[in-house]
This record gives C-alpha cells, structure tokens and sequence, in this order.
C-alpha cells in the first residue's frame, strides 16, 4: 500500500494532466474564434474590404476642362478664360485665422475689397474647402509667399483659370457670368446627377448664355486615377483620363452692332432686340444699364453686391427678356393685319375722327392722342398718324378674344422660347384669362383701350421684336436664337443650330403689304417716325409707340426731379429694313423717353445704319481690339 | 586541431535544445524575417537590424537551455522581488510616456519592468508551489494570489490594463496548473463578470475609449478607430490567398500603422492571406502542442508548471495580439509572437523557450 503522500501525488499528477487537457481545450478554443474572425474577414468580407483597400489606395484627381469660349458672329470674343495665381485658404489647416491673415497682410497687399469678399466666401464654404483670399496675384507676389509658405498653414497658391468678359457690362445680360458653385447650385447638380463632372470645378454659369448653355461650356472632366498613400502622396499615375474643353460657342449677335445700339442709348435706361427675321437669330440685345460681370467671376464683394441690387436703375434686371412694359401703339400694325385679315375692315373703309371714342349709350370719351382728331382716316393713315381713335373703335368690333387669338399668332403672351432662363412670358389678355386671375367679368372698356396696347397687355422687348420680325418675314415665328453655331471641345467640328420655325402664319399677301406699306410711311413726311426716316438710303418700315407709365412704385425720400423724370411715358419703336426684303427687325424701349418717334426711332436707324451699310454713328471709337478667336 | 573542441562544445550547446521545438521556432522566425522586409518597405536596415536581434535571442535561447531547472527555480524569488522593487521605482519615479508612468530611466536606457514580470512571476510561483508540493493547501493558494496581485496591481495603476491582465493571466495559469479548485475558479469567473461594471468605472477615459473603439471603430475612425479600421481592411482585403509577399497595398502605401511591431499580422494577412494564416495558425499550435507535450512528461512540479504556463502564456499573446489586430479585442500594446520586429519581446520569448527546452533536456538527462 502506497504512502499517502505518494498516493497524494500520484492524485496531483493524474489531476495535473486533466488540466493539460483543459489547457489543449482552451488553445484550440482560442484558436477557433481567432480563425472563425479570419475566415469572415478574408472570405465573407473579403470584397467588402477590397473595396475599402482600393480606395484607400486610389484617389480620382480631376483634371478640369478649359470651359468654351463664347464668341460674336465675327469671332470676336466675348468670353474667354485666363490663367492666374490665386491666393487660398483651407481653413481647416489655417489655426489661427485672425493672425494668418494679419501675416500675409504683411507680405502682400490684402485689400479691405479682398478681406471683405473673403469673409463672405468664407461663411458659403465648408471648412476643408479652400476659399481664395486674393487672385490675379502678380509674379512677386507669388514669389514672396512662396518663399514664406512654410509659416503660412493651409496657404496655398494655386494656378487657375478665370473668366474674362472683355466686353464688359455691354454684354452683361446676354453673356452672363459665372460664379462660384455655392449650395443651391451643388443640390441641382445632384438631383440632375451631374455632380461627378464637376469634381473639381469651383465655379458654374449663373446667368445668361453662361447659365443656359452651361452643359455645353463646361466640358468633360478628366481624371488622373494616382495611387496614394496614407498621407496622401502620390505614388504613381495608375491612368490618366484627359479632360474634353468644352465647346466654344458662336452668338448671332454682332458685337460692333451692340456697341452701335449701346452707344446711341445714351443714357437712357430700356431695352434693344434686333432679330435677323429670317433665322430668328439675336443680333443685338441691349439692356441698359448693365453692369460689370467681371465683378462676380471671383464673389462679388458685399457693398458692390447691395449697391447693385438696390439701384433705382436696376441694373440687374434683363430688360429684353424680364421688362414688361404696354406695347401701346407699336400693336397698331398687328392690329390693323388682324382688321383685314378677319374681314373687319377694308384698306379703303375710313372713321371721321373727331378726336375721340365713346361706346355705344355712354358718354365716356377715349380720347385720341391729338386733341381734334385726324379728320378723314382710313388704314393706312391710322397705321402712320398712329389714329386712337380707329383702333378704339376696332377693337370693339374685334373683341378682346378675337384680338387674343390673333396677337397670339406674333408671339404675344407666351414665352418667345429664346435660349435664355428667366425669360417673361408677358400678358396677352382675354375674358378667360380675367376670370381666372381675377374673378372678374371682362368690361368693353377695357376692350377699347387694350386697341392701342394699353391696358392689361404687357410685352417684353424680345417678344415685340420677335413679333416684329414674324410681320416682317410675313407671318413665320421663328424661334429667337442667341447662339448660331458651337465648336466641339475635342473635334473642333463647328455643328450649326439650324433656325427653328416654332409655327407659320398664313398670311394674305396683299393684306402683308398694306401693313408694311403703312409702316413705310411713318418714316416718312407725315409719319410720326419721319426725323428717323430722314435721308435712308433704304426703305425702313416702322411704328412708333408710347406706353403711359403706371404706379411705379418709387422710395419715398428719393430726389423729386427724378422721380418725375421716372413717371415721364416708355418710348417704344418697332421697325424693320429693308422694308422690301427685310434683314434685321428690332423692337426698341426707352424707358421715361418720352416719344417714340423723337426717341426711340433714331435709336433703331442708327441700328440699321451699320448693319444695312456699315455706318458708324458720330462719337463712337472704333474698337480697340480686332482679334479673332478663329482658329 | 580545434576541431574535437568545437565540436565537443557544439555538442554541448546543442545537447539542451529541443530539436522539433526549435525546428518551429525558426521556420516562425523565418517568415518573420520575410513579413518584416516587406512592412519595412524593404529596408535592408531593418532587416539587418531583425537578424541582429533573432542572433542575440537565440544566444538567449541556448544559454537559458543549459540552464539546469533547479537554478531556473532557485531564480524565481530574487528576480520577482527585483521586479516588484523597479515596479514600485516606476510608480515613484517612471517616466511619463503617452499619459502613462511604464519606463523606468536607468541611466541611458529605460526598461520596462513589466516585461521582466512576465517571467518573474511564473517562475516565483512556480518556485513557491515546488516547495509546497507535498503540503499543498487552501492558504497556499492565498499566498499565491497575493504574489499575483502584487504585480498586477502595480502594472495596473501605472496604468497599462492590458499588460496588467497578462501579467495576471500567467500567474493564473500556475495556480490553475498547480489544481486551483474548479470551485474557486468558478467563483473567481462569476466575480469577474460581476465586477465588469464596475471595472468600467473605474477604467480611465483612454481604456474605456478603447473599448468603445472595439465595438465601434467607424465613430472616430481618424483617430482612435484607425488603427483598428486599416488593420482590417488589410486581412479582409488579402482574401484567401493573399495579394502576395511585398504586394500588399495597405502595407506598402503606409496605411497600416505600426506594421513592423504590433500590427506586422496586418501585413501578414494582407500579403498571404487565409492560407497563410492558417499556416502561421498551425505553426502557433504546433509550438503549444510541442510545449505541452513537454509539461506532460516533466519531472517536477516546478517543471510542469512553468512547462504548461510558458505554453498557455505564449498562445494567449498570440491570442491576444491576433484578436486586437483582426477587431475582436481592444487594442494593448502586445507584440505577436516570433513574427513582431522588437528586440526586447524576442528575448522575453526565448527565455521562456529556453526554460521550456531546459525543463525538456534535462527530464532526458534525469532519467538516463
């Protein structure tokens, strides 16, 4: 028999090794989760992590394309872009923005303009985008705070391209601008799924042909597909994906011929639209005044914001496209086609006009313009006398809804459909339209006056010219056009937009030639245009009007002088030349001009001075730049 | 004519090494050497520096084989007590690394005595339960739990939880090899579940952020989730065969942080992938099997003990160190095994598989 203390050990051995046992037990335990975890990672998981490695390993650097130029019909540029440093900053990096920026206010010059538009960038952006603090920085500037980066965190010098306009606030409200992409602009990209193209682009067309045409402008971005990394260094170029430029645009519009129509503005404010009433294309298209759409290329500082948008001048409203203003008597044309055409009056059939109009049982009087009236007037006459009263009296036999139908075959009341945002689609009233905005019964009188384009009617100065043209070309609306033609970014194949007819008018020919040759005669002695008309060396045929200024609402306190100049009457003149075989059709609007004829019409024959014969108005300087962008 | 000298001495030397032992232990440093060229981004100083280090721990190694048990266990009480006197010198007068006193500045080098306690305390309790063997009571389980907690207390205030717990764990392995009653163990399990509220409480704010890190690593994945977040992409993204030795894109492009040290079984993984791992699984297991295998024949209770704890010890740092790197533990700062770059760990290593081949050699010598 053992010794208990043997037996003792013997028990503590066999015990020992149930616990060696135990401890195989647990390794293997161990052992199984540890190769449980791996096999979920690395066969389960496995794509789900290699796709988290590839991107931690890839990063998409875009490569931005050069936006498109935008040029007139001669090629001459209207917008272009340049290269230029800029000073930027990331935030994020930057630590102490305060003491930063007193730094680099003394390297470089930091104007309170550039601290001011900063600040205002600064509150649009996040945090680890970087916000430019100065552009356009000069050679030494560069050079100094290259030399000093390394005590400037989040400082960056960065070369970039800029917009340039070179023509300045002519072209404000046609070309537009661009500006940089802020939140409103990013949501839109988003939802029309075309935010990956702009990786890498800070700004997008906010106005204008910029705007409209922004698809074809800003071009394809590339990308640079570069391994990296953790801290982000580029290893090396896995692929390369170059940017496609986007497509250079070509404008109907003539600039020399802008500048002519800006020129012979003057100072007035109002609009101009010359239209080629053959294509529909834009040549002219003046809004005045403008402004300076360089301003916005980089943010607008705040103060020049404010002092822009609260002008009395609202310099930035688009006058052709957004000003409504009463046709008045520039309807009488469309009027007087409608009298023949309906069968409501003859060429020959003539009114007594005793100065005025009144309905039938009341003793309320339309008054003509000339106390007296115009004696014997028949349709001619009344198209160059411009008679009330003939068109009070007409219209009456028209009917509100009969002249809706007919006006609307210009183009009045609805959009001209002109590649532009924004655009007014006027007022064209009739009985339904009353009921419906007001819920009100439509009143005779009011029939009388919407005869002379008074009243409810209210147009834009791209639909009276667009109107203008259809009566010129007898009776096609075509599409008004700004852009004619666009170079592809990559193949420089120059694709035309052909003239889009929107509908046709079947006009007949001989009533056409009644209108138009009234028109002729308003250039004429007798005519209402006649100083306009004087000593063309072509036909021009037109119609004056003059719309009554209503309700302006102006600032209380502001100068008594000009607030009276404000209520003075819009001057308007439609017109188009030759008569015979018309090339350009243009409606003109001044506002408070006073009188169509005296201020409007020379206006539109300066117009068509230079474009039918090439004659410059006295006083105004050739353009200093001649160069192409042709290729 | 030196020839029968070398030879004589190469026999010598060779005579306490486990060959099968040592046979794995170098196919392990092996492919150490090769993962660590690659996480270095090839740098032919680190691997110099590498092979520096593996030539001076297997000197360690084979001078601690030959080392007879009975000096290793007559070392147990001097080397702990050496190790809680530098423990109490760092709560004095360590040096603040990271937000926590682990270094003690000697002169020109700084030690971490905390590594010196993974050895010390095993080789103490395994010391004090060799003299206790025939009169093996309750109370002595109490005395060992103080000499546990000692220590540990030590290394937890410093504060380092993770070492702390390792530390515990190798002293737990003694007692429990030692028959630390299922009763107690059970008892001591239900307390610690217990006291894991409580244990949170009292955690500091970077333990607890750490764990936080583990359940969530995406809630602050630049900062304390990075680490974990990278080391996962790289095993999930190395799949089942890996992207392939110097290929792997989250070890060569940098985004593995630490890869030569703590996280080399990122790198590993990505580059050899689910089969490699279960290679480097089945060498890990091998190497405990061999080690168990040893403390199944030892001779003494100071060698089974050590035996079976140098075993289970190194496997819970594989455990561990594996765990933290693939997502499933919090992040401690333990090397893996035979596979992280580090001179310190490597030699902390081979003396315990040197102890572990002595404890082998000499049962040999003892019987024959």
């Amino acid at each position: 028999m053992p010794s208990p203390e043997i037996k003792n050990l013997h028990i503590e051995l066999s015990q020992y090794l149930t616990r060696l046992q135990v401890g195989v037990g647990f390794v293997l335990v161990l052992g199984l989760i540890l190769v449980s975890r791996l096999i979920y990672l690395q066969v389960f998981k496995h794509d789900h992590y290699q796709s988290l490695a590839e991107s931690n390993r890839i990063a998409l650097v875009p490569a931005i394309p050069n936006r498109g130029l935008i040029v007139d019909r001669n090629g001459r540029i209207l917008a272009d872009n340049f290269s230029a440093y800029t000073l930027e900053i990331t935030v994020s990096k930057a630590g102490d923005l305060d003491a930063l920026l007193d730094q680099i206010s003394g390297l470089i010059e930091i104007t309170p303009k550039n601290l001011r538009r900063f600040k205002r960038l600064l509150e649009e952006s996040h945090e680890f985008e970087t916000v430019p603090l100065k552009s356009k920085l000069t050679d030494e500037e560069v050079a100094i705070l290259a030399a000093n980066r390394y005590r400037l965190p989040g400082v960056e010098v960065k070369a970039r391209l800029f917009r340039n306009y070179p023509a300045g606030e002519g072209l404000s409200h046609v070309v537009g601008y661009i500006g940089r992409i802020n939140d409103a602009d990013l949501k839109k990209l988003k939802e029309e799924g075309r935010v990956t193209n702009y990786k890498g682009s800070t700004h997008i067309g906010k106005v204008g042909i910029e705007q409209t045409y922004e698809n074809l402008l800003h071009g394809r971005t590339g990308f640079d597909q570069m391994e990296t990394d953790s801290s982000g260094r580029a290893v090396r170029v896995l692929s390369h994906v170059s940017p496609v430029a986007g497509n250079d645009l070509v404008l109907h519009l003539d600039m020399e011929l802008q500048r002519v129509a800006e020129h012979v503005f003057g100072d007035y404010r109002g609009g101009l639209v010359a239209i080629d009433p053959n294509t529909g294309g834009v040549l002219a298209m003046v809004s005045k005044p403008g402004f300076d759409p360089n301003l916005f290329v980089d943010g607008i500082d705040p103060a020049t914001w404010k002092e822009l948008n609260e002008s009395l001048d609202k310099p930035m409203v688009n006058r052709p496209l957004r000003g409504i203003y009463p046709p008045g008597s520039t309807i009488k044309p469309f009027m007087a086609l409608a009298a023949l055409e309906l069968g409501l009056r003859k060429s020959q059939d003539a009114i007594a006009d005793p100065g005025f109009y009144s309905l039938p049982n009341s003793r309320h009087r339309y008054r003509d313009w000339k106390a007296g009236g115009h004696g014997i007037v028949d349709l001619h006459k009344s198209v160059v006398v411009s008679c009330d009263t003939y068109y009070y009296r007409l219209a009456v036999d028209m009917g509100i809804d009969r002249m809706h139908g007919f006006l609307s075959k210009f183009g009045f009341g609805v959009k001209s459909g002109l590649d532009m945002q924004g655009e007014s689609s006027g007022l064209l009233p009739s009985k339904e339209w009353k009921q419906k905005r007001w819920n009100k019964p439509w009143y005779l009188g009011e029939t009388v006056i919407a005869g002379i384009g008074q009243g409810y009617h209210l147009t834009t100065p791209m639909q009276l010219a667009a109107a203008t043209a259809t009566l010129a070309n007898g009776g096609t609306f075509y599409r008004p056009q700004l852009v004619k033609s666009m170079k592809d970014g990559a193949t420089r194949q120059e694709t035309v937009i052909s003239p889009e007819v929107a509908w046709k008018n079947d006009f007949h020919p001989e009533y056409l030639q009644r209108v138009r040759d009234a028109m002729v005669d308003v250039l004429k002695p007798g005519g209402t245009a006649v100083g306009a008309g004087a000593g063309a060396q072509y036909t021009i045929a037109g119609k004056t009007g003059t719309a009554q200024v209503v309700g302006i609402k102006q600032g209380q306190n502001y100068d008594e002088r000009r607030v009276a100049e404000r209520h003075r009457d819009h001057a308007l003149f439609v017109a188009f030349a030759p008569a015979e075989s018309p090339r350009i059709a243009l409606a003109v609007m001044v506002e408070n001009g006073g009188h169509g004829g005296s201020t409007a019409a020379p206006i539109a024959r300066a117009v068509f001075d230079y474009y039918l014969l090439g004659k410059r108005p006295a006083g105004i300087p050739v353009s200093e730049e001649h160069e192409s962008a042709g290729d | 004519m030196n020839q029968p000298v070398i030879r004589r001495l190469a026999k010598q030397l060779t005579l306490h090494l486990d060959g099968l032992l040592l046979a794995l232990l170098i196919a392990l440093l092996v492919l150490s050497t090769a993962v660590v060229f690659s996480a270095s981004g090839q740098s032919g100083v680190r691997l110099g520096g590498h092979l520096t280090n593996i030539a001076l721990a297997v000197v360690v190694l084979v001078v601690v084989a030959n080392i007879p048990p009975h000096i290793l266990a007559k070392a147990g009480p001097p080397l702990y007590v050496v190790g809680v006197v530098l423990l109490i010198g760092v709560a004095l007068f360590g040096e603040i690394r990271n937000g926590s006193r682990r270094w003690l500045p000697l002169g020109i080098v700084s030690i971490q005595p905390s590594e010196i306690m993974k050895i010390a305390l095993p080789l103490m309790l395994a010391w004090f339960f060799h003299q206790r063997e025939a009169t093996l009571k309750l109370r002595d389980f109490g005395i060992a739990a103080l000499i546990v907690a000692i220590p540990f207390m030590l290394v937890l205030r410093q504060p380092d939880l993770g070492t702390s717990l390792l530390i515990a764990a190798s002293g737990f392995y003694v007692l429990f090899f030692a028959g630390l009653s299922w009763r107690i163990i059970a008892g001591l399990g239900a307390l610690g579940a217990v006291s894991l509220p409580l244990a949170w409480g009292l955690m500091h704010d970077y333990q607890r952020q750490r764990v936080m890190t583990l359940l969530d690593p995406s809630a602050d994945p630049l900062g304390a989730g990075y680490h974990i977040i990278q080391s996962t992409i790289a095993i999930g993204s190395g799949g089942m065969f890996g992207k392939g030795w110097l290929s792997g894109t989250q070890n060569q492009l940098d985004f593995i942080p630490e890869r030569t040290t703590d996280f080399i079984f990122a790198v590993y993984s990505e580059e050899f992938g689910l089969l490699g791992n279960i290679v480097l699984m089945l060498l890990y297991l091998a190497v405990v099997a061999r080690g168990l295998k040893i403390a199944e024949h030892a001779p003494s209770m100071f060698a089974r003990l050590m035996a079976g704890t140098i075993s289970l010890n190194f496997f819970t740092h594989v455990f561990v160190n594996m765990g933290m790197v693939s997502g499933i533990l919090p992040v401690v700062g333990v090397p893996l095994p035979f596979m992280s770059y580090g001179g310190t760990a490597l030699v902390t290593l081979m003396i315990g598989f040197g102890m572990l081949m002595s404890l082998a050699t000499h049962r040999k010598l003892l019987k024959t």
